[in-house]
């Protein structure tokens, strides 16, 4: 399985409290793993990725084995680590602060 | 007894605040959603249970969400969290989905629009900005926009489709955010044609239809904007809320960016009623419940200091449908108040004594029972409130 950790608001919204344990089939990268997501909890379709053209939001980012995944292509295999569950697949948004 | 349910959109949360008749104990209930920007709750008029909410943030995006049970519980419709998965697997998640129609059978080109410098811009979406619920069919309500465009929904809010022919009118390059954006900010319809409809786009301007949403007309003739090349022009104008009452559909008030307007044809020829008011720059505006020629607004002191003048807070209120204008001030700070009050931030019930209410940027929601002659604050330290809506419950 693999473990997604969405921010609170997303958490919120899916109804879920603390990581989301999701089954990817074939290969895992950041395009499988939102696909299986949002099959899962439909309600974030939208919150992560536009609609139609699955960009990334401008505001949010996404992290695999401490490393910023976010300007990788989408379809690039993840480490090992975030197959095997070791690792948790981070979704994090922008900190907006001052 | 009757009961009132007022609907409070904020920067981080929405608030239902209820109380009856009397409108003298209330409870407040929220926030719900808390966190996010709530821009609008709106009630059916069909089904005061069904509400309907516009939670936005600029990391998730835009989300609807409804309630079936007056906002005690809230769902995103079509994906509620304990529906389970329909046959052929989980339903679409589309409660959120607003894309442009450019389709080639039912849709216009995306084209672009006026941007701030002047220059072209292409359409964006990035927000629902006001809900209005069908008249008659709970499960028909409309999404009024940013960048400037009219949605429907025919089921619940489950799915979303735009009515192109308003984003396709020849004037659409035309059209120019104002500071907030380019959006759709108001959506009236006609109690007495079902076909006819009232948009206002800020800084486009006015727009009708009579065909049930197929074809529009601006309809700003006689309004008169300093701040753009031709103050005359058809479109352009920084329209900040329109209000109809509906026993007189042809009638209509406008508060503009500046000036306070006045219509008879439904929008055709407009005359301006600012008459004594001490400064015609503002947000809101709104008519009695009972009277269809007494109306209020919340005179803001100009474009660049969103204020009332002299921080005090006053409501003022013409009984003969524009030009001559009283003060009303019971009730509210008359000293170093600086709030703005924002466009759809100002409601009134159906009681017999018609109760108006407003929000502020400082968090403060003020409801007068008597039509406006004494206020107070039902709540004082909210978000800033960004809209308000109230329905007069059995």
């Amino acid at each position: 399985m693999i473990r997604v950790v969405l921010p609170q608001h997303l958490r919120t919204l899916a109804h879920v409290s603390g990581e989301v344990l999701i089954e990817v089939e074939g290969e895992v990268t950041q395009r499988s793993i939102l696909d299986a997501l949002e099959n899962s909890y439909p309600m974030l379709r939208g919150t992560i990725r536009d609609h139609v053209t699955h960009e990334r939001r401008p505001f949010l980012r996404f992290f695999a084995c401490a490393e910023d995944w976010s300007h990788e292509a989408p379809d690039t295999p993840l480490p090992k680590e975030i197959i095997s569950g070791a690792e948790p697949f981070l979704i994090v948004g922008a900190i907006a602060g001052g | 007894m009757s009961k009132v349910r007022v609907l409070v959109g904020t920067r981080k949360g929405a608030f239902i605040l209820s109380s009856d008749g009397k409108r003298e104990k209330w409870e407040v209930s929220g926030p719900h959603f808390a966190g996010w920007e709530i821009y609008h709750v709106k009630g059916s008029p069909a089904d005061p249970n069904r509400l309907y909410a516009s939670q936005s943030s600029g990391w998730f995006g835009q989300i609807i969400q409804r309630s079936d049970d007056g906002g005690k519980t809230w769902h995103q419709p079509g994906v509620a969290a304990d529906q389970p998965p329909a046959e052929g697997g989980r339903p679409a998640g589309e409660s959120n989905k607003f894309v442009y129609d450019a389709s080639g059978e039912t849709g216009k080109p995306l084209t672009t629009h006026q941007w701030y410098d002047g220059t072209q811009h292409p359409w964006e979406f990035k927000r629902v900005w006001h809900l209005e619920p069908s008249l008659t069919e709970p499960d028909i309500v409309f999404a009024g926009i940013e960048d400037a465009a009219l949605f429907r929904s025919t089921d619940g809010g489950q799915s979303w489709h735009e009515l192109p022919g308003l984003r396709g009118n020849d004037t659409g390059p035309r059209w120019q955010p104002g500071a907030g954006g380019m959006c759709l900010h108001t959506i009236i319809l006609d109690p007495s044609n079902p076909k006819r409809m009232f948009i206002a786009i800020s800084a486009a301007g006015a727009f009708r239809t009579d065909d049930g949403g197929k074809t529009w007309k601006p309809i700003n003739r006689g309004l008169k904007s300093q701040y753009i090349p031709d103050p005359n022009a058809e479109v352009g104008h920084c329209v900040h809320h329109v209000a109809m009452h509906g026993a007189r559909p042809n009638t209509l008030f406008m508060q503009k960016h500046w000036d306070v307007m006045r219509s008879d044809d439904a929008g055709d020829n407009w005359r301006e009623v600012s008459g004594n008011l001490p400064t015609d720059f503002g947000f809101v505006i709104d008519v009695h419940a009972h009277e269809p020629e007494t109306i209020y607004v919340v005179p803001i002191k100009s474009d660049s200091e969103h204020f009332p003048l002299e921080g005090k807070l006053r409501v003022y209120r013409s009984r003969t449908g524009g030009n001559e204008w009283e003060p009303l001030t019971k009730g509210l700070p008359q000293s170093d108040c600086y709030v703005n009050v924002l466009r759809d931030a100002m409601a009134v019930d159906s009681l017999d004594s018609c109760g108006v209410y407003f929000g502020t940027t400082g968090g403060q929601v003020y409801a007068s029972a008597d039509a406006g002659n004494n206020w107070a604050p039902i709540v004082r330290d909210l978000p800033a409130v960004l809209s308000v809506e109230v329905q007069t419950l059995p």
